[in-house]
């Protein structure tokens, strides 16, 4: 599966940060498993070294495996000043879960990021791969509750 | 061309998409044909708007009304109010708050002059707006090292930051042999309050493609690619519709207009990394690698991209070139200051009546843009500071409201304009709360290369963390500034060199508040 | 030519090659820049951002480690801005650290210690905001210690560029990036084949030899083990300059006083078995070329060379002697051969192994090295290790009296000296296999064609009765690489190897450049140490292995003749194939047959 995913790039060492975004976007637990980087390091030829390093250094992949939804919630001044703090308490209390955590359920992994370039509507934050923004306290509410139904 | 009485432009990105834009443009025009309207009402889905509203925003044209915030269930008033009976909907607008009603320039604009005007996803309506003639023109009427002296001659500046002189940039590249070369298009505006080169693709995809090819012809490249942050997915998508298509014109690919020219343009993305926006950072992610700076010399115009001469450029640069071909430099420099010419895109955010997107010519001022087009301060709240150019920016105070903003003259603050954000504080925010979250967002984007900035960005941020808490001295402060310093004179590239900037003007400016919040 | 450009460094002009760095002229011209991630042997890092100057012109300091000379360029190397800078960077550097020097490995020799020293910096200026990290003890080689680590990337780039194994990575981020193998696995479960080039780099104690210095206190200490001790080639030669006496001086009848001196029992010589291994391995070489094998044989007594041949290269197993390295032919002598000459019972003998090399540490706990019936070499110390010894007993070396050798197994010929040295396994063997083949003394035994640091070395050598002998050398893995993936192409093209015979050593230089040697040392040290070695061999009476007259009697009394069965079973090993990705074994590559 994992090459299957592979081989819709030519191997060449530029496609690996498309190849790592497919098999983390694909897997139902949103990471790169080790065993996903062997596949990649045979199909491009690229040590696992150079792929683990790469990995690690961009914030979007994860090494660990995550909740079905990913919260990313901006950090950066334009928004921190329209209180994304506020936001970050209310999310940690709502699914009872730290910066970094997954719910129990497995649904929610709560993230910290840099600027998503929304700020016109800050605070915001991405869940996968869609944006809220002028988030308010209930408006998270909403769209947690929204998202836990099904 | 059809006559239309009005037209309703509805501005698509992430927050509209996320409020139901799409079933909101369906209601919105059956309820005009319910009215017997849709001979006289335009409804054009397009890019991003002057302003930033929440959720689904409006304008409606010639009389300039803008909406926000609009759902389903106000349509039916909408049309009956105001398409009907002429008559605002005051509940909806959102400059009710403006002290000033701000500029929509459309007259002074160059990179914005079809955004918000026209389909974004339509090749065709890019060429009714005169779209590509500039590119024709280069490609079958001028000579490469033609193009390279008229944008030498039009003065045009980077707008990535630094402010490089773009033509003197490709004639670096031009006369080089080499079997390939390549355009880079710096699409990863990672800069916190910068969003300006997103709203330039979501508005007018084909003016950046343009762009690009000009370039690409100027110095001989067959490959461009556009490095796009990961989480820009609507610029994403419409920019490969926009590629498609020039493909299907004959617009790219081999042989275009029987010139003998080819070129291609790619789309390669990002994945989280401030850094990345660094052309040789960006060049190394590029090539499938961590997004560590590269020393310079060599620069990449001699070796970029696989060790081949590479032209990187900002989005806003690019969208200025079919502007200088189509209309010659002397036209472009009938725009800005002398030293800087042409215009400035901004987004305007925080505590102003009208947060937004405006064009302005280069050496305008600080006030003027913040008062003309910003709509001055929200209503109960009063100027304090801006922070200017994002993080690596500086923050302002009112008594330098009145700088130019260019090149040039911000200089004499230390500040740089490139980035085109400007983050308007009201007098009950904190700068030292302001700080933290600047240095926050170094400590967490440091690519951790070199000692300098590794290791001073967390220094900085475990500092004005002390400090904000009530617990550190003033000689934490000046640890702050001894730290930022050294790491201005030693750190390998721009961002370990930026954190100076933020800190010494907010001492400079408001060093009061270290005072007051410091202990004795 | 090299275009010249004039500069003035300090404002002394001075005309300089175009291709310099600031640093590298400024070295050139003893003038001193302080730096903590540059090293000459290694392309520039520039990490650190310690070795700023000022260039006339720029707004901003220059890193003199990077940056080119260019003409008329105008250079300051100290002022006091420079100096607050660097030391704000160097408290800055070790206030991210595990500053605990005293217990330190790397104590005494480690750069940082000795710039912030000398720079009179006070590492309680600023907060220390190290978070400790375990240390990775997993690898029988190799310790690395994150918490020393000051991220130069010297061990980045010479794990992936100069011996392109890959082992080593940064990740992360900002303060979270550290080195480390993918996905922290540790260095037990990587690709590292423990050839130490990183630790030889590495300018502090964050990668070092995992230490066996008290289990063999230990064992010396004890009286009911009988404790021998061999040495390297290379080991007599990078000892001098530890005790102040030159580069390159031979010190082999101090350092057997000074082992002696420490307790162990027997001193014997690594040097032995070196010989040894030529009669073996150069048996098997003329077998070779006698049945018109269209395979080369390729040499095998650099553990280092051999993971790396069972991870990249395994289809390539066959083509690679069966003889175990000296130090394993020793170690499985010691508790057979010697052990029932001495009417010792080899349960009680603790064989200790003096190295160049880290690998070796490896290799001793390699399952196959056990054919005497028991861990054939218990315990390996690098010469890192042994210096650390005679310091702790008190020893200068300059001052001990020299002392012989025991008598068995300690005899050794020029040839045996040599292997010390990139090319030195390869010309002692041809010095004897000239003889198998032909039945005549080769009479010009000084091979120059295979001398030297050139990265891949090739040579032809008449041989009456057999025609033209092709070899090839090589030495650092990048260019190991470069010949084996000639072989591998000629092999599955023509279906004949460039070359007869090859000479591969994992360490760039040889063991005199292995990965267990002295700290801060460079491809130029290196080279000195190698004409040590060829020093000592010039002067030695016997020159050639299969005249050593204590080899002849080995055969005669236990061995029989060279790749006997017996000594095929006791002296050869056979291969696996391993994962590039962890480093284990997969299967077998070539297989023992009894
Ligand atoms: C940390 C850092 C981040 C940067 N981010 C961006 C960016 O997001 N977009 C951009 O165009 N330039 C960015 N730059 C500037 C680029 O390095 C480069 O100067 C620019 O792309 C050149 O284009 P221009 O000449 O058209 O301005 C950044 C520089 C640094 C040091
Ligand atoms: S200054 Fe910061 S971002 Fe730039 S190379 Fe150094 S560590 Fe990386
Ligand atoms: S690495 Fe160097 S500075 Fe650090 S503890 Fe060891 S000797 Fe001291
Ligand atoms: S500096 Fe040296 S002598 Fe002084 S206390 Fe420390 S270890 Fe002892
Ligand atoms: S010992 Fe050799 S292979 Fe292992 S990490 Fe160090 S340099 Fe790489
Ligand atoms: S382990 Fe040593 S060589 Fe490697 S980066 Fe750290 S300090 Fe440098
Ligand atoms: S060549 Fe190197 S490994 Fe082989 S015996 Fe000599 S020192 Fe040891
Ligand atoms: S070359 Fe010598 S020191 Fe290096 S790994 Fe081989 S045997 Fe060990
Ligand atoms: S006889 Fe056995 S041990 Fe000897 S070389 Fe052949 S396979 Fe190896
Ligand atoms: S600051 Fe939060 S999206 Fe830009
Ligand atoms: S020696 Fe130049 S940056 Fe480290
Ligand atoms: S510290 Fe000097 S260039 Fe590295
Ligand atoms: S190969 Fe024999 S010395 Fe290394």
């Amino acid at each position: 599966m994992f090459l299957d995913i592979c081989k819709k790039y030519p191997p060449t060492k530029d496609n690996l940060i498309y190849i790592l975004h497919e098999i983390q976007d694909t897997h139902p637990q949103h990471y790169i498993s080790e065993e996903a980087v062997q596949v990649i390091s045979e199909y491009l030829a690229v040590p696992v070294n150079h792929i683990y390093g790469v990995l690690t250094f961009y914030s979007m992949y994860s090494t660990k495996p995550r909740g079905k939804y990913i919260i990313r919630l901006c950090e950066s001044p334009p928004c921190y000043i329209k209180s994304s703090d506020i936001i970050l308490r209310r999310l940690k209390s709502l699914l009872h879960v730290n910066v970094g955590e997954t719910t129990k359920d497995g649904l929610f992994t709560l993230e910290l990021c840099a600027c998503l370039g929304v700020c016109g509507n800050a605070p915001v934050m991405m869940i996968n791969d869609d944006v809220y923004g002028d988030l308010t306290e209930e408006k998270i509410d909403s769209i947690i509750d929204k998202l836990s139904e099904v | 061309m059809k006559y239309y009485r009005s037209h309703i432009l509805v501005g698509i990105n992430e927050a509209a998409k996320q409020a139901g834009v799409d079933v909101f443009v369906n209601k919105l025009q059956d309820q005009i044909s319910t009215a017997g309207l849709a001979d006289e009402i335009n409804v054009l889905e397009t890019g991003p708007l002057a302003f930033f509203g929440r959720g689904i925003c409006l304008t409606i044209l010639p009389e300039n009304v803008n909406y926000e915030n609009v759902a389903i269930e106000d349509i039916v008033e909408l049309v009956e109010e105001h398409l009907l009976k002429g008559r605002p909907v005051h509940r909806l607008m959102l400059d009710s708050a403006a002290q000033f009603k701000p500029k929509f320039n459309y007259d002074r604009r160059i990179v914005l002059k079809n955004s918000g005007i026209i389909d974004p996803e339509s090749i065709d309506e890019y060429l009714g707006a005169g779209g590509y003639e500039a590119w024709e023109k280069a490609l079958l009427n001028m000579q490469p090292a033609d193009i390279v002296n008229e944008v030498k001659a039009s003065g045009l500046r980077g707008r990535g930051g630094a402010g490089f002189p773009a033509g003197l940039k490709w004639s670096f590249t031009a006369p080089l042999n080499a079997e390939q070369k390549y355009v880079v298009v710096n699409a990863d505006e990672g800069e916190p309050g910068t969003f300006k080169d997103r709203l330039i693709m979501e508005g007018d995809p084909h003016q950046l493609l343009e762009g690009i090819m000009i370039c690409a012809r100027a110095i001989g490249a067959s490959m461009a690619y556009i490095y796009i942050r990961g989480e820009y997915k609507l610029c994403i998508a419409r920019l490969e519709k926009a590629i498609k298509q020039c493909h299907a014109y004959g617009i790219l690919g081999r042989n275009i207009f029987d010139s003998g020219f080819d070129l291609d343009i790619g789309i390669k993305i990002g994945a989280g990394a401030y850094v990345c926006g660094e052309e040789t950072a960006l060049i190394e992610s590029l090539e499938g690698n961590r997004g560590n700076p590269r020393w310079k010399p060599p620069f990449p115009g001699v070796k970029g991209l696989w060790q081949y001469p590479t032209v990187v450029n900002n989005v806003e640069t690019l969208a200025n070139v079919p502007f200088i071909i189509k209309n010659g430099a002397a036209e472009y420099r009938q725009f800005g200051t002398d030293e800087c010419t042409g215009t400035k895109v901004y987004t305007i955010l925080g505590d102003v009546a009208y947060p937004g997107l405006c064009e302005v010519d280069m050496g305008a001022t600080l006030r003027t843009v913040i008062n003309e087009y910003g709509g001055g301060m929200k209503k109960g709240f009063k100027f304090k500071a801006a922070l200017v150019g994002g993080a690596a920016g500086v923050i302002l105070s009112d008594r330098m409201l009145d700088v130019k903003m260019d090149f040039v003259s911000l200089n004499q603050y230390a500040a740089v304009l490139g980035s085109g954000a400007i983050l308007v504080m009201n007098e009950h925010q904190s700068i030292v709360d302001m700080l933290w979250s600047i240095l926050r967002f170094f400590r967490h984007e440091s690519c951790g290369k070199c000692s300098p900035c590794r290791i001073g960005t967390q220094h900085l941020y475990d500092l004005i963390s002390k400090i904000r808490k009530g617990e550190g001295s003033m000689d934490d402060v000046e640890m702050l500034h001894t730290i930022a310093l050294t790491m201005k004179q030693t750190s390998f590239c721009a961002l370990g060199q930026s954190p100076i900037m933020a800190i010494a003007s907010a001492l400079d400016n408001f060093r009061d508040e270290f005072i007051a919040i410091t202990k004795k | 030519m090299i275009k010249k450009v004039n500069i003035w460094l300090d404002g002394k002009h001075l005309e300089v090659p175009e291709t310099m760095t600031i640093i590298e002229a400024a070295d050139k011209y003893n003038v001193n820049i302080p730096r903590l991630c540059y090293h000459p042997d290694l392309p520039p890092t520039a990490n650190c951002g310690v070795c700023v100057v000022e260039v006339a012109g720029n707004p901003t300091p220059k890193r003199a480690c990077c940056t080119p000379v260019a003409e008329g360029m105008k250079i300051v190397t100290n002022s006091k801005l420079l100096r607050s800078y660097r030391k704000t960077l160097v408290e800055m550097i070790l206030s991210h650290h595990d500053v605990v020097c005293p217990t330190c490995s790397a104590n005494n020799k480690c750069e940082l210690q000795t710039l912030a020293n000398n720079m009179g910096v006070d590492p309680d200026t600023l907060p220390n905001i190290m978070h400790k990290a375990p240390i990775d003890a997993t690898s029988p080689s190799i310790v690395r210690d994150v918490n020393k680590c000051i991220a130069c990337g010297r061990c980045v780039t010479v794990c992936n560029d100069v011996q392109t194994v890959y082992a080593l990575t940064f990740s992360d981020r900002g303060i979270e990036s550290q080195i480390t193998s993918a996905f922290g696995s540790g260095m037990a479960n990587s690709a590292c084949v423990n050839c130490g080039q990183c630790t030889v780099y590495c300018p502090t104690g964050a990668l070092r030899e995992n230490s066996d210095i008290d289990a063999v206190w230990d064992a010396v200490l004890d009286p009911l083990k009988h404790v021998i001790v061999q040495e390297a080639p290379a080991i007599r030669v990078s000892l001098a300059e530890e005790f102040g006496m030159e580069l390159g001086t031979i010190t082999v009848k101090k350092m057997y006083a000074a082992l002696r001196k420490i307790g162990f029992d027997a001193v014997m010589d690594t040097n032995f078995t070196a010989d040894l291994t030529i009669l073996e391995e150069g048996t098997e070489c003329v077998n070779k070329l006698k049945s018109g094998s269209k395979r080369p044989l390729i040499t095998s007594c650099s553990p280092g060379w051999i993971k790396f041949m069972e991870t990249y290269y395994p289809d390539l197993a066959d083509c690679v002697s069966t003889a175990k390295s000296p130090m394993s032919m020793f170690g499985v002598l010691s508790k057979t051969y010697y052990a029932q000459e001495q009417n010792i019972d080899p349960a009680n003998i603790v064989s200790v192994a003096i190295m160049p090399c880290i690998a070796k540490k490896f290799e001793a706990r390699r399952p196959e090295m056990r054919d005497s019936g028991f861990q054939d070499t218990d315990y390996v110390l690098t010469t890192r290790e042994l210096l650390r010894m005679i310091k702790e007993a008190g020893i200068d070396l300059k001052y001990v009296k020299e002392e012989d050798a025991d008598e068995t197994m300690s005899f050794y010929t020029g040839a045996g000296t040599i292997f010390g040295t990139t090319g030195g396994v390869m010309e002692a063997a041809i010095r004897s296999a000239y003889t198998l083949v032909t039945g005549e003394e080769l009479e010009e035994i000084d091979i120059t064609a295979v001398r030297g640091l050139e990265g891949v070395k090739e040579a032809t050598i008449p041989v009456p009765g057999f025609g033209d002998l092709h070899v090839a050398v090589a030495h650092g893995l990048s260019n190991a690489r470069l010949v084996m993936d000639r072989i591998r192409e000629g092999l599955n093209t023509t279906g004949e190897s460039p070359w007869h015979f090859v000479e591969i050593m994992a360490c760039p230089g040889g063991c005199v450049g292995g990965g267990g040697q002295p700290y801060g040392n460079n491809m130029a040290m290196r080279a000195r140490r190698g004409e040590g070695l060829y020093h000592e061999d010039r002067n030695l009476p016997i020159r050639k292995s299969h005249h050593n007259p204590e080899i002849k009697r080995i055969y005669e009394r236990f061995l029989g003749e060279p790749n006997s069965p017996l000594a095929h079973r006791l002296l050869h090993t056979h291969y696996f194939k391993r994962s590039v990705n962890n480093g284990q074994v997969i299967e077998e590559a070539t297989h023992k047959h009894h």
